[in-house]
């Protein structure tokens, strides 16, 4: 995020796209709600009528993957308008005059016809945004989990950059992460183009400083992501280690992965449970759970903070960092003799340029914010105030393209995917949790009602959802959340395996697999044996 | 930038004592900075002041009553009293007809984050007399059975706190109140189970309930469990946002979770899952020891050192065989930032590539 938490109940208009924020960052969401009550106005985009479209002032409905028409349509009425901010553009922006006559082809209507939004509604809401001193985006997967997740994420920019609303309080453009630590595992290098502390691995200075520092010659090229490396398995890919991750059932076109892990010569998961991921390893190594693991964590607001151990593990298991030390010990690697996590944590911060003000007794009571350049320094809760990291701001010349697969006469329709309150991901640790299914449990299709009637569905009933790729059986949930023509999954639960569905294509600049678009069929299913 | 233009500080008379206040403060708040320790009930400080429970009341000069100092703002000039005789009296005598309501007084810390709130004035004031021995008001609900939330409103004293944060804190409006008066009964719309209302089981309401009346069906499933009650400062395993928890232990158990309530990231908030779903930890699921695949194909316990010889083979063979560049690594997104720092140090010390990523993608 651009801004800390505290400013999601600053701005005076709220942008919400591609966030089921109220079930997916839930104390995040109440913020939003305080500043709803104090006046703001809220605009939600999302393919289906969530909790959080129920809050807004205006809902805009778009078609599954219709984001960048969505948003350069908006543009394109900010600019018609005279709502831009001149002076911004002029001394925090650069390339705004090819930006501004880009956008001159992309009306409302043009954006209506490919997204579903009317085009009153687009200039509504651009109004809205253009209009406001403090406006801020805020946005997740619905996003990013695009063969376009690139582009929509610059679209949102360059609305931020033409309108000023960014490095302000109350403004910025806001990822919400999804995970505990996804941050740090990005902060701490877990990247194949960046050394910890978001260092290219392509800058000749990193690569001598890390030279250096690591004492050895590493690759001057920039690895492959995971999406490629699972490509790969059987073939260049011979030996993976994977620590914490259901693989299985979290990443898309779910016989292709498994085909992959179970091509590799060897395969070690270092984990909590015996996940479908882990049963297809070589060796399997037991690691300590929350409660259990002193370590530091980097929330979606860059805030480093402490995780404290409160009670011993079960059994044998270890933290993951005493496991890859002790692999990489046997293995003979130099710079792994650490005693504690302490040391772990102190050795990123001397090699990371963003944490360089911290270490593991600075951040004891969650106060800093990186970039932290030094011990001096405040901690950074808002960033690009002043200037970009980069110089100047970018308008990135985007244009629409149709997801990777669109629907047919054979799959006719939009099956999207993501996540519910009261489950997690793959449910492997809220699916241990006593009480959570008197809530949730089980997985259930969410089908318009007018849908339900007309593919000869019944709520409560069987279908049976079918992809290019594969099939799942799963229940059916009549509910206006959908609208008509496009269906919802969650991916958390095991017997219901949507990822055998998705998969269809990928970002090529981040390979982030496009999880929120499937074409589908979805035919009723008479097995009186499911019927219950 | 406007910033307040400076001022002659304006000040109120203390206890005798001149005091600094900003404009907007309330008598309670200039009070507690001056750690005067006057008792409330219905106060929550992340709420608006609510002025119900009557007990925070003052001497103001010039006021023909005590005044409740959480709702009345500092004005210059105010000369206010917080603890005289008579204020004391009055705070014994509301908190004795409180108490004559209540089923029982001494309830379990494990109900709640402030569940030990009314205990806590009762035993200062020394109100435990019965002088108002009476009918008890409120009546728990035994038919919801959701596993998080009891509602034993033999224990409520109407402080409105739960249906205060429900709609203030979290916004979702799903708890009101019914009836007035001795009859006031806190309840859901069409009085159903919590599971049928607006509620998504934050637990703010048990968190904030001063007496216990909203509780912890979870954490009170240790009260007879042996050992002390200790917390420990962490951040929810969960999603994104990083919300400060304060787990309770008991012996090797974690028992319970309280919100933090000065968490930068949550300031007290929390969802069902950071509140509710902790116990995985203890699941008996959970890896105890490693597990290495045999030649019958299947996994088998191991001892660490064997397990780690085996992963460390696996390695060592792949590289010899098929070059560095035939190992991947995949970082946790879930573990500490330590394991993805050594994972990463692990491809690029031991093979020299960038073959590293972490489960962002997907």
């Amino acid at each position: 995020m651009s801004n800390p938490l505290i400013d999601m109940e600053k701005p005076d208009v709220i942008f919400c796209i591609g966030t089921n924020m109220t079930e997916c960052h839930p104390v995040a969401a109440t913020r939003l709600k305080k500043a709803i009550a104090q006046g703001a106005k809220l605009i939600v985009a999302d393919p289906r009528r969530i909790g959080l479209a129920e809050l807004s002032d205006l809902y805009l409905p778009l078609r599954v993957g219709s984001d960048v028409a969505l948003l350069l349509g908006m543009a394109h009425v900010i600019a018609r308008e005279g709502l831009i901010d001149r002076d911004f553009i002029e001394s925090r922006t650069t390339d705004s005059d090819a930006f501004l006559e880009h956008l001159v082809e992309f009306t409302p209507r043009w954006a209506e016809e490919i997204s579903g939004v009317p085009a009153k509604d687009i200039e509504t809401a651009a109004i809205w945004y253009g209009e406001s001193g403090k406006a801020a985006i805020y946005y997740t997967l619905g996003i990013t989990e695009h063969i376009c997740g690139v582009d929509n994420v610059q679209s949102l920019c360059n609305l931020a950059l033409m309108t000023g609303n960014i490095g302000r309080e109350g403004t910025g453009i806001n990822p919400m992460r999804g995970q505990n630590n996804i941050q740090g595992a990005g902060d701490s290098g877990a990247l194949p183009n960046n050394y910890p502390g978001f260092q290219p691995v392509i800058d000749p200075a990193n690569q001598a400083k890390f030279k250096e520092l690591y004492g050895r010659e590493i690759d001057l090229d920039k690895g492959i992501t995971k999406v490629t490396a699972l490509d790969l398995c059987g073939e260049e890919i011979r030996a993976m280690l994977i620590d914490g991750e259901n693989t299985l059932l979290s990443d898309p076109d779910r016989v292709h992965c498994e085909h992959a892990l179970r091509s590799l010569d060897h395969l070690v998961v270092i984990d909590i449970f015996l996940t479908d991921t882990a049963e297809l390893a070589d060796v399997v190594l037991p690691a300590t759970a929350f409660g259990e693991t002193d370590g530091v964590c980097s929330n979606t607001e860059r805030r480093v903070q402490r995780l404290r151990a409160a009670v011993p593990p079960p059994g044998q298991a270890k933290p993951d960092w005493w496991i890859v030390c002790q692999l990489a010990q046997r293995l003979g690697f130099t710079g792994f003799d650490f005693g504690e996590p302490k040391e772990v944590f102190n050795e990123l911060c001397s090699v990371s340029p963003i944490y360089a003000g911290l270490d593991w007794e600075r951040i004891d009571k969650s106060e800093y914010q990186w970039p932290v350049p030094d011990k001096n320094h405040p901690g950074t809760p808002r960033l690009h105030e002043g200037e970009f990291v980069n110089g100047r701001g970018i308008f990135s010349i985007v244009r629409y393209r149709d997801p990777a697969e669109t629907i047919s006469d054979e799959f006719p329709v939009w099956l999207t995917t993501g996540r519910r309150l009261q489950s997690y991901h793959t449910r492997t640790q809220t699916g241990r949790a006593q009480g959570i299914d008197y809530l949730l449990s089980e997985e259930a299709l969410e089908v318009n009602p007018v849908d339900v009637e007309d593919w000869g569905l019944r709520d409560g009933g069987w279908c049976e959802l079918s992809s290019v790729r594969g099939s799942v059986k799963v229940k059916v949930k009549s509910t206006n959340r959908s609208p008509r023509g496009t269906v919802f999954a969650s991916f958390s639960f095991s017997d219901v395996p949507v990822n055998i569905l998705t998969g269809s294509g990928y970002d090529p600049i981040t390979e982030t697999a496009e999880l929120k678009v499937c074409p589908v069929r979805v035919d009723p299913a008479n097995d009186s044996r499911l019927e219950t | 930038m406007n910033l307040p233009l400076p001022k002659q500080a304006a000040t109120i008379t203390l206890d005798g004592e001149e005091v600094a206040f900003t404009e907007g403060e309330t008598i309670y708040e200039i009070s507690e900075r001056h750690r005067k320790q006057i008792p409330t009930l219905c106060y929550d400080p992340r709420l608006e002041a609510f002025g119900g429970c009557r007990l925070c009341v003052v001497e103001l000069e010039g006021a023909r009553n005590p005044v409740a100092s959480c709702t009345t703002k500092a004005t210059p000039g105010m000369v206010v009293r917080t603890a005289t005789e008579d204020i004391e009296k009055h705070r014994k005598t509301l908190l004795e007809m409180v108490t004559s309501e209540n089923r029982e007084l001494d309830v379990d810390s494990l109900r709640g984050y402030a569940s030990q709130e009314l205990t806590r004035l009762v035993n200062r004031y020394e109100a435990r007399t019965g002088r108002f021995i009476g009918a008890a008001s409120g009546t728990t609900n035994t038919d919801d059975k959701n596993p998080f939330i009891f509602r034993d409103y033999d224990f409520c004293i109407s402080c409105y706190r739960c249906v205060r944060v429900c709609a203030e804190q979290e916004g979702d409006y799903a708890i009101s109140v019914m009836n007035r008066g001795f009859h006031t009964q806190i309840t859901t719309e069409f009085n159903g189970a919590l599971r049928d209302s607006a509620c998504t089981f934050c637990g703010q309401c048990v968190q904030t309930c001063p007496t216990g009346a909203l509780a912890d069906k979870k954490a009170m499933r240790a009260v007879e469990m042996p050992g002390e009650i200790e917390k420990t400062r962490t951040i929810c395993p969960y999603c994104g946002v990083g919300c400060s928890i304060d787990l309770l232990t008991k012996e090797d158990r974690i028992v319970g979770i309280h919100p933090a309530m000065d968490g930068p990231a949550n300031e007290g908030a929390l969802c069902v899952k950071g509140q509710f779903a902790f116990d995985f930890v203890h699941h008996p699921d959970r890896l105890t020891t490693p597990l290495v695949r045999g030649e019958d194909g299947e996994l088998h316990e191991a001892s660490w050192d064997a397990a780690l010889y085996r992963a460390a083979e696996g390695f060592r063979r792949a590289g010899d065989t098929h070059g560095r560049h035939s190992i991947y690594g995949v970082a946790s997104g879930r573990a500490p930032s330590e394991a993805a720092y050594l994972m990463q140090k692990f491809i690029r010390v031991g093979f020299g590539t960038n073959y590293i990523d972490n489960c962002s993608r997907a």
